[in-house]
């Protein structure tokens, strides 16, 4: 789970990491009541969507009076945020937050992730910030420092020294970036963050180190553990049918194609769609049903897929291991007739009980077409879109 | 021979009493696999499904000498089942559970490390199927029927498509020697690597099936370990060609977050390391038969 920058500022700042004097504000007049609380006379409005790169998108705006910060809010609020990560939906603005200017002397690149080849916590350093870690790897790659973590010790005095001598920190600021570097692995640890990025990370002319960034995600997994951060969770930053899915705990993806997909197992899905692309056609989503697929969930699945109006063809494509597929057929032929299907349905069934549920969709009479393979079930449902 | 687990292998269920555990377990038995005992807390001292329930792992462990366990505890318990098993020096465990904290498994994996090699829990999962050598035992939630014996070795994160892999491949008269789930998460017991290494001095497999996915580095790993070597001929198929960057696809594990985690870039290091690419998932059995008539 994502949250916004002001979150994770303030998620931060409890675990000693040092930020800007800010407010967040909801429309512009508390934003410019925001920036005359601050008492600096330049301020930096910074629209709180979930997705990095804003700058560059004009998201982020230097703004030095009332005026100025007016024309930057009336221009941000409630417009949609197009940067390179949101797609070409963007994402939608509704909360500003207006930031004190500071002195910068130095930009330095700082991450914690949970890295897969270690299996463990590193950390992602570099001296040369504001650029994103994709950047830097291709421009910089030797600037790039890494730290593991062992998550027995947890972060070491000596590493966060080794790492903020690699990063060229003068001597005034090594015990606060020891400081710094020790609370943000302890947030990241105690709220179970998947990953953890201030980029810029700033040092000023008076050797302070300040997240002038700060983009936090959480692991879904452990939300149970922590409320308080469940709550931080913005619906408006999804895509609604996503959040549809999960309500029903369905996992969906949208995607731009126009084929609708109901597929059991995050594997099997993927590789479905796969098999549509190259049958010639373009998945319209990713839908694992799971396990246990009730008549209820294939009918909210149904009504999630058919939701996207260019869903031209259906697939259901199910392999069923503690599945039965004379279930899934059951709860087939009670759900189509609800949901008034109007385009033509490829239905796959295999595994367990498979002839007992092609029985069942056989003598519904029903209009379902029926596919042996997944190749074949694949070119049946990019044959039916086309038409 | 055949990895991890045969029809002697002794074996646990933890979570035995359990709705879900209860149901496996029954299945298990039924195809074969010589389950020994289950493991309840506070239900130390009963029967179940004609097995003695246990308290804890170690006095499981004990009194019958099980070797392997299955771990069905919920995801929020689920990490501490796993350490309960290495500590109570069981040699292989499979953990099904979907949704265990990142966190909780990055502390598994450290604590796994207490054990000397020779010692040391090989852990498959978790957010997997499990593990079956056909015709002998199946420590897994997958329906055994669809499995044929035979010399591949099969290696896959995902469960329903290992099992669209297997039954391909017993339509092309392919059997399996062992098929390891190793799971769609991020942080997991065994990489596709560690379990080649088990195929490659396996004198029963005779070649090798990857089902990997999008996300991680782990697909890379095992190219390198085939490049450099792998006696034995290996086959593999990346799902999620179609998945956009940056979205994660069902599994936790499942999302392109870097370079060389997209499944095109995944296949054309595959290539590199001389491993037959299986061009889409319906040619799982068919590349297979041809790999194995042009090697074997």
């Amino acid at each position: 789970m994502d949250i916004h920058e002001y979150q994770a500022k303030e998620i931060l700042s409890n675990y000693g990491v040092q930020i800007l004097d800010g407010e967040l504000a909801n429309n512009t007049s508390e934003a410019i009541e925001a920036f005359n609380k601050l008492s600096s006379d330049i301020c930096v409005v910074k629209a709180q969507v979930h997705s990095g790169a804003r700058g560059k998108a004009g998201g982020i705006v230097l703004c030095k009076s009332d005026e100025e910060v007016k024309a930057a809010s009336e221009k941000l609020f409630g417009t949609y945020l197009k940067t390179i990560q949101t797609g070409d939906e963007g994402k939608l603005i509704e909360k500003l937050y207006i930031e004190s200017g500071c002195d910068i002397d130095r930009e330095i690149y700082l991450a914690f992730v949970m890295d897969r080849a270690s299996q463990r916590i590193v950390i992602v350093a570099s001296a040369e910030g504001g650029m994103s870690i994709e950047e830097l790897a291709i421009e910089k790659p030797d600037s790039i420092k890494k730290i593991e973590i062992d998550p027995v010790v947890g972060l070491t005095g000596f590493q966060a020294r080794e790492l903020s001598f690699a990063l060229n920190l003068p001597k005034e600021a090594l015990g606060k970036a020891v400081k710094l570097l020790m609370g943000c692995y302890k947030a990241m640890t105690n709220l179970d963050m998947n990953m953890l990025e201030i980029n810029p990370l700033v040092l000023t002319k008076n050797n302070d180190l300040i997240a002038l960034d700060a983009k936090v995600s959480f692991d879904d997994n452990a939300l149970f553990k922590h409320p308080e951060i469940d709550s931080l969770n913005d619906n408006a930053q999804k895509d609604p049918r996503e959040v549809a899915a999960k309500e029903h705990d369905l996992s969906y993806v949208g995607l731009d194609g126009d084929i609708g997909c109901i597929i059991n197992g995050a594997g099997l899905a993927m590789a479905s769609m796969d098999m549509i692309k190259y049958c010639g056609g373009e998945p319209a989503n990713f839908l694992d049903i799971g396990g246990g697929a009730s008549p209820e969930r294939v009918g909210k699945a149904f009504e999630l897929v058919l939701a996207d109006k260019k869903v031209k063809a259906m697939l259901v494509n199910v392999y069923a291991g503690i599945n039965r597929c004379d279930w899934i057929a059951e709860g087939l032929v009670q759900v189509i007739p609800k949901v008034d299907l109007k385009i033509p349905l490829i239905v796959r069934l295999s595994g367990t009980n498979v002839e007992e549920g092609i029985k069942i969709v056989k003598e519904s009479g029903l209009p379902i077409i029926l596919a042996d393979t997944l190749k074949d079930a694949a070119q049946k449902a990019v044959d039916a879109a086309k038409q | 021979m055949s990895v991890l687990l045969n029809k002697n292998t002794k074996v646990l269920v933890q979570g035995i009493t359990g709705r879900i555990g209860n149901f496996h377990a029954e299945e298990m038995i039924a195809y074969g696999t010589n389950v020994v005992a289950g493991v309840t807390p506070g239900k130390g001292g009963t029967t179940h499904l004609g097995k003695p329930v246990f308290n804890t792992v170690k006095e499981a462990v004990d009194a019958t000498g099980a070797e392997a366990t299955i771990v069905f505890v919920p995801a929020a318990a689920a990490a501490d089942g796993i350490m309960e098993a290495a500590d109570a020096g069981i040699k292989y465990a499979v953990s099904i559970t979907d949704g265990i904290p990142a966190h909780d498994m990055i502390k598994v994996k450290r604590y796994m490390l207490r054990y000397e090699k020779k010692d040391r829990m090989i852990l498959t999962g978790p957010n997997c199927a499990g593990t079956i050598t056909p015709g002998e035992a199946m420590i897994g939630i997958m329906p055994g029927h669809i499995y044929m014996p035979g010399e591949v070795g099969v290696i896959g994160r995902s469960g329903t498509l290992g099992y669209e892999a297997a039954s391909q491949m017993k339509s092309e008269g392919i059997g399996i020697s062992t098929s390891v789930g190793i799971g769609g998460d991020p942080i997991n017991g065994s990489s596709h690597k560690d379990i080649l290494e088990l195929f490659n001095e396996d004198d029963k497999t005779k070649a090798v099936m990857i089902i990997g996915e999008i996300g991680g580095p782990q697909e890379a790993e095992a190219a390198e370990y085939v490049q450099k070597h792998m006696k034995k001929p290996v086959a593999a198929y990346i799902a999620g060609l179609t998945a956009p960057k940056g979205r994660r696809m069902g599994h936790a594990g499942a999302i392109v977050s870097g370079k060389g985690e997209s499944a095109a870039e995944k296949v054309e290091l595959l290539k590199e390391a001389g491993i037959h690419i299986i061009p889409n998932p319906s040619e799982m059995g068919s590349t297979m038969k041809e790999v194995i008539n042009k090697n074997l």
